[in-house]
C-alpha cells in the first residue's frame, strides 16, 4: 500500500544541515499494523509525515496505492484524502465546533454533502461517545477528548491508511487509556495503520510490525515479539533496555 | 473666563466649519483610506508570499520604503506626483492625498495582516492540509477565522491612528479638521481655543471608534 524507496531528507538548522532520513526502504502492505519506535531524533516523526508529503523528502520515491505521490505532477490533496493523519498535539480546530471539526474536510472535497456529513460525523461520534459534545468547542474537551475527536476527523474521510504521529505523548497518563482503545478499535476494523509511538506496551500488543528507527535509518524491523524479546541490533537493545523496567 | 467665552464664540460663529465641513472630510479620507488600506494590505500581504519573485520584490520593496519615509514626505508626493501620473483623470488635491493615506496604510495593515496569520499554529495548518484541502481552502476555511482574533485589535488601533493621522494632509488644505483650525484661526486669532476645539473633537471621534471597536472584539470572541 505504501512503499518508500530510499528516502533522504535534511533541514537547515543554524549549525549546518540536519541529515535525518539517510536512506529510508520500507513496504507497508494493505491492513497491516507497523509501528515505529526508536531514540527521538531518530527519524521516526520525519519519516511519517513524509509519507503524506507534510515533509518534502529531498531524494527517493515514495509510492501509495501505486502511484509515486512524490511525483510533482501529480495532485498530492488528491491523495491525502486517503491518508489520515492524527498529531501529536490533536490540531483541532478551535473556532469550528465538534460536529463542524468532523464534517469540515468531507463537504469541502466535495466527498459528501452537509446531510451526509453530518449523518456520519454523528455516527462517528457516538462510536468514541462524544455525540452529547457534538455542538460543543474544542476548548471546552479534554485532551483525551480532543485527540478522539481528531482521530474521527481522520476518518470521516474514509481514508485507506491512518498514520498516527506520537498521539499520546501530549496526554495526562489517565487519559492515554481512552485513546488507545479507540485506535485499538480502528486496528480491529482491519484500517491499515503507521504508529509513531512510545507506549512499548501497546505497540507489541497491537502491531504486525515494529520498526525500530535511530540515525535516519531502519535500523530493525520485525515481529513485535522478536524486537521486544529478542533484539538483534545493539542499539535496538540498547534503548528497549532503558524504556522497558 | 474669556477663554471659555471665546470658545462659545467660536462654535456659535464657525461651528459649520470645523463640525460639519471638517469633521465630514475627516471621516470620508479616514473611511476612505481604512477601506483601500485593507484592500491594498491584503494585496501587499499576498504579492509578499507569491511563489513569483517578481510579485516579493515589489511587495517587500513598496513595503520597506513605506515604512522607512516619513508619512508627511508620502503625502508631498503624492500631492505632486498623483495629478502627473493620472493627468486625464484630474484628481482634486483632496483624491492625491487619499491615494497617498491608503497607500501607506495599506503598507502597516500588511504588516499586521502577516503577524496575525503567522501567529495561527502552523499545526492548524497540517491538519488541514492532511485531510486533502487545498491550500486555498486551508487558508480561507482555518487560517483566516483564527488569525482575525490576531488581527482585529491591532487593525482596531490602525483605524485609530489613521483617524489622527488625517490631520497631515491639512498642509494642503483639503479641508478636514486640522484645515478648519488653520481657517478659524487665520480670522479670529484665538490660536489655543481653537486648538482645544480641535482637540476634542479628535478624541471624541477616536473615543467612539474604541468602543465600537471593542464591542466587535467582544463579539467574535463571545462564539469560541
Amino acid at each position: 500500500m505504501i512503499k518508500t524507496v530510499d528516502l533522504h531528507k535534511s533541514f537547515d538548522t543554524k549549525d549546518g544541515k540536519l541529515h535525518v532520513l539517510k536512506g529510508v526502504n520500507e513496504h507497508i502492505a494493505k491492513g497491516e499494523v507497523v509501528s515505529i519506535i526508536g531514540p527521538s531524533g531518530g527519524g521516526k516523526s520525519t519519516f511519517l509525515r513524509c509519507l503524506n508529503l507534510l515533509e518534502i523528502p529531498d531524494s527517493g520515491q515514495i509510492f501509495f496505492e501505486g502511484t509515486e505521490i512524490t511525483d510533482k505532477n501529480i495532485d498530492i490533496n488528491i491523495h491525502r484524502q486517503k491518508m489520515g493523519m492524527v498529531f501529536q498535539h490533536f490540531n483541532v480546530f478551535p473556532h469550528l465546533s465538534v460536529l463542524n471539526n468532523i464534517t469540515l474536510a468531507p463537504v469541502m472535497t466535495g466527498k459528501k454533502s452537509q446531510a451526509e456529513a453530518i449523518e456520519m460525523a454523528e455516527s462517528l461520534l457516538a462510536r468514541i461517545g462524544l455525540l452529547e459534545k457534538k455542538d460543543e468547542y474544542p476548548r471546552k474537551l479534554s485532551g483525551g477528548q480532543k485527540q478522539r475527536l481528531a482521530i474521527v476527523r481522520a476518518l470521516a474521510m474514509e481514508p485507506d491508511v491512518m498514520l498516527f504521529d506520537e498521539p499520546t505523548s501530549a496526554l495526562d497518563p489517565e487519559m492515554v487509556g481512552e485513546v488507545l482503545d479507540v485506535i485499538k478499535g480502528l486496528v480491529k476494523t482491519g484500517m491499515t495503520c503507521v504508529i509513531v509511538t512510545h507506549e512499548m506496551g501497546f505497540c507489541r500488543e497491537v502491531s504486525n510490525r515494529i520498526l525500530f528507527m535511530d540515525g535516519g535509518i531502519i535500523a530493525e524491523a520485525g515481529k513485535p515479539d522478536e524486537i521486544m524479546l529478542h533484539p538483534q541490533n545493539p542499539r535496538t537493545k540498547d534503548f528497549l533496555s532503558k524504556v522497558l523496567y | 473666563m474669556t477663554y471659555f467665552k471665546n470658545i462659545w464664540k467660536i462654535i456659535t460663529q464657525y461651528g459649520d466649519v470645523f463640525f460639519i465641513t471638517g469633521v465630514s472630510n475627516t471621516l470620508l479620507l479616514a473611511v476612505i483610506t481604512v477601506g483601500f488600506g485593507v484592500i491594498i494590505g491584503l494585496a501587499l500581504y499576498f504579492a509578499r508570499k507569491s511563489r513569483f519573485s517578481v510579485l516579493r520584490g515589489i511587495g517587500t520593496s513598496v513595503v520597506g520604503v513605506i515604512r522607512g519615509t516619513p508619512m508627511l514626505l508620502q503625502l508631498y508626493v503624492g500631492y505632486f506626483l498623483v495629478p502627473k501620473m493620472l493627468p486625464f483623470f484630474n484628481p482634486t488635491p483632496f483624491i492625491s492625498v487619499a491615494i497617498a493615506l491608503c497607500i501607506n496604510s495599506g503598507c502597516y495593515v500588511s504588516e499586521i495582516f502577516r503577524s496575525g496569520i503567522q501567529a495561527v499554529d502552523p499545526g492548524q495548518t497540517e491538519a488541514a492540509r492532511s485531510l486533502g484541502l487545498t491550500s486555498r481552502q486551508t487558508m480561507q476555511k482555518i487560517v483566516l477565522p483564527q488569525a482575525i482574533k490576531n488581527i482585529l485589535p491591532a487593525l482596531g488601533n490602525e483605524f485609530i491612528m489613521i483617524v489622527k493621522d488625517t490631520s497631515l494632509a491639512s498642509t494642503f488644505f483639503i479641508g478636514e479638521v486640522m484645515t478648519s483650525y488653520a481657517i478659524v484661526k487665520g480670522q479670529t486669532y484665538l490660536t489655543f481655543e481653537c486648538l482645544t476645539i480641535v482637540a476634542i473633537i479628535y478624541f471624541v471621534l477616536t473615543f467612539i471608534l474604541t468602543k465600537v471597536l471593542g464591542l466587535f472584539e467582544r463579539r467574535l470572541q463571545a462564539n469560541d
